[in-house]
């Protein structure tokens, strides 16, 4: 059993991962809102992580840093709605483009800038943002002699950059502008009838546009959070794809607010474990029992469906129940331990297994905004 | 609708965009410090003027195909397919478990048994987001991103855990045995007595299955029923329906033939190149191919034209990084702004010349 501290441990690093991956999911979650679809999500953290970076770097100021990595980000927000609000562009493709384009981009300023191989120099004192220590928190030396209590309010609470703080406030404020607020009705109308909003005299392209510079302003958040708090330099691709699980948990908080907190949370914790224990034992039969589970659910499931539902999912059961099998078998002839090695690489999959569970709609669905991804044209 | 000649729709649209996406480029390489001349020079010499970079340009190339008729079939089912990262990955599983476990006495048998392989693993990898899609609704763009990062989670899972050879620390499978191994262009030139051409380059008989894909592809999707009814069911859903077309049907077969494509790709660069199965073989093609199938307007011509384009920009873009400063992350950018232009900007291509050829319309009446 792991102890306390460990645990308090986890949760704090959970809590750090979680914070990049909740801004880009309420950044998400505002364009998404008012109908606007967002894989470029992932470009803009990058744009901003380097640019932020990149400022922090020359000027020595991490506010000029985080003010210029928003900056970048709107920018490329801005080019997403000229492409899909005002040029009724492809939304999807728009968002592919501009992914590409930070990720040529950062690295080939980069490079011209700082000669580096494509990365910033590390950030000094004043380049990052430091972490802040609550009144009375014991120091990181300390803590194995304190209090329950004690370590919970040091490690988990106390301790971190401004930026963690900053997310976590904005989660009430979103979903105070979305659902208190005569702005955050509107912006949710545009998203599932723009021709009503367009009625009533409100235009559905200045609110849209609003979005999605709400959108780049929380993603250079994000990003400036990354490149100055969680690490001290930009890195080729360092967003690693943290703007598609942020896209991953906006679907699993079904877009909204509170759910997108829980979700980042959850993910962020799959990442906190995955650094932290290399190797993750789990009793083998009950692992293998769960899957012979699953399988008989769909199988239940498929009963009385279709071919394709018989095919699909009954093969799905199939690959399922086999690898529960294998499992048995290889406790069976090793005979000595029932305890597995779950590959890491298991536990990193999950938030995109668990997001496309949650969109097949077999365990509560999720139903997106209705007017998402398409642009309004008002003769229609 | 047609206010614009078909040619000009054709050809003019995605040489403007080609364009301007050349001249932002050209731009940026000034801003860097460097001749956007010189550059477009050391391009031409070390990929047109010598064999070895044609074999370099003809191996990308190669990818593109695969991936661009990927993305153009599912376009034509108005489905966007960015997946192609993903079934590649896995196409390339089914390359390697197909080299690895079946004694193959010859590479012509050995290359069916790898495409059937890879085209199935790619086929089943699309599978199921397309289910997703056809049957429960699920947005098949969401789904595919997803199957990307669990596709490359499996992949390495299979070289970490399994394919991983004892004693070995690299995150690759076995070699492949020698009679799986691919005939090289080098290998086909010496054939013909040309010992010295397509030098130590990577492209390989894989090309022209490449070239018989978009001859399939076209035969598909412009001559035979099916091909109908997934251009019907692109154009507009409803009408389809009403015209007797079963949707979730044709969502399922589009996909499949699409993962089918990408999982080819790994024929090219898993058997043909590496000759094992690495990690990160796809090299981001599975992208890629979105590009050449805007720019290629989902023909198979056209995807074979903008893939040679960008094979060419790939080999020159490392011949660039090599001799310049300029890294090789230009051509990212190159083509985000040709995917930009092509697709996104498409209207601001387009409704300039729409005016003009108006004008010219209104002058002539």
């Amino acid at each position: 059993m792991i102890d306390f501290l460990t645990l308090l441990q986890v949760l704090d690093s959970s809590l750090r991962l979680a914070t990049p991956l909740l801004l880009v999911c309420l950044a998400g979650l505002f364009s998404e809102r008012a109908g606007i679809f967002d894989i470029g999500l992932e470009g803009k953290l990058l744009a901003a992580a380097f640019v932020s970076a990149a400022f922090a770097a020359i000027t020595g100021s991490v506010w000029l840093g985080l003010l210029a990595g928003i900056l970048a980000s709107i920018m490329l927000s801005l080019l997403h709605g000229l492409a899909s609000i005002t040029l009724r562009g492809d939304q999807i493709i728009s968002g592919v483009a501009i992914n590409f384009l930070a990720a040529g981009l950062t690295v080939v300023i980069a490079q011209d800038l700082f000669g580096q191989g494509g990365r910033t120099p590390p950030l000094k004192s004043g380049g990052r943002f430091e972490p802040i220590n609550f009144p009375g928190a014991t120091s990181s030396k300390e803590i194995n002699d304190a209090g329950p209590l004690m370590q919970l309010y040091s490690e988990l609470f106390s301790g971190h950059s401004l930026l963690v703080y900053v997310a976590l406030l904005t989660v009430p404020l979103s979903w105070f502008i979305l659902y208190k607020t005569r702005y955050g009705l509107r912006l949710r109308a545009v998203g599932e009838n723009p021709a009503a909003v367009d009625t009533a005299g409100i235009s559905v392209v200045g609110l849209r546009y609003s979005a999605v510079i709400i959108g780049g302003i929380l993603c250079g958040i994000a990003g400036a959070y990354i490149a100055t708090s969680l690490q001290a330099n930009f890195t080729k691709d360092m967003s690693a794809g943290r703007g598609f699980i942020a896209l991953a948990a906006l679907i699993f908080a079904k877009w909204r607010p509170w759910y997108a907190l829980s979700a980042c949370l959850l993910f962020g914790f799959f990442f906190a474990v995955d650094t932290r224990f290399q190797n993750i034992l789990l009793p083998a039969w009950s692992l293998s029992g769960f899957l012979i589970l699953i399988a008989l659910g769909l199988m239940s499931y498929i009963w009385r469906k279709d071919y394709l539902d018989k095919v699909v999912l009954g093969g799905l059961a199939l690959g399922i129940s086999t690898i529960a099998l294998m499992i048995v078998f290889s406790v069976w002839n090793t005979g000595a331990s029932s305890q597995i090695k779950i590959p890491v690489v298991f536990i990193q999959s999950l938030p995109y297994v668990l997001t496309v569970v949650v969109l097949a709609g077999f365990v509560g669905k999720a139903i997106p905004p209705r007017a998402g991804g398409q642009p309004y044209v008002k003769e229609r | 609708m047609d206010i614009m000649p078909r040619w000009v729709d054709i050809i003019i649209v995605p040489l403007l965009s080609l364009f301007l996406a050349a001249f932002l480029s050209a731009l940026l390489i000034i801003a860097i410090g460097e001749s956007p001349i010189a550059a477009l020079n050391l391009m031409i010499e070390g990929t047109l003027l010598r064999s070895a970079g044609w074999g370099y340009m003809l191996y990308y190339t190669t990818n593109f195909i695969f991936t661009g008729l990927a993305v153009s079939v599912a376009f034509h089912a108005a489905l966007f397919n960015i997946g192609g990262e993903g079934q590649a990955m896995i196409g390339g599983l089914g390359v390697a478990l197909v080299c690895l476990f079946i004694p193959w006495p010859h590479w012509t048998l050995a290359i069916v048994g790898a495409s059937i392989g890879a085209a199935l693993f790619g086929m089943i990898w699309a599978g199921l987001p397309a289910y997703l899609q056809a049957k429960r609704g699920s947005h098949i763009v969401i789904t595919t991103i997803m199957f990307n990062f669990i596709a490359a989670g499996v992949l390495n899972f299979f070289l970490v855990d399994v394919l991983k050879p004892k004693g070995s620390m690299d995150p690759a499978s076995a070699n492949f045995p020698s009679t799986t191994h691919l005939p090289t262009f080098q290998d086909l030139a010496s054939l013909f007595g040309f010992e010295k051409a397509f030098r130590s380059a990577p492209a390989n008989v894989s090309f022209f299955i490449a070239l018989l894909a978009c001859i399939a592809v076209w035969y598909l999707i412009w001559r035979s029923p099916l091909g109908y009814e997934i251009r019907a069911l692109g154009k507009s859903g409803p009408a389809a329906r009403y015209a007797g077309v079963r949707p979730v049907k044709i969502i399922m077969i589009a996909m499949m033939i699409s993962g089918a494509l990408c999982g080819m790709m790994a024929i090219n660069t898993t058997q043909g190149e590496s000759e094992r199965l690495i990690l990160n073989f796809t090299e981001g093609a599975g992208f890629i191919g979105i590009a050449v199938a805007l720019m290629g307007r989902s023909h198979p011509l056209g995807v074979l034209l903008a893939a040679l384009l960008f094979g060419f920009l790939y080999q020159g873009g490392a011949e660039l990084a090599l001799w310049t400063k300029i890294p090789r992350e230009l051509i990212v950018v190159i083509q985000a702004l040709v995917i930009l232009f092509t697709g996104a900007l498409s209207l601001m291509v387009r409704a300039p010349l729409e005016r003009f050829f108006m004008s010219v319309q209104k002058a002539k009446e």
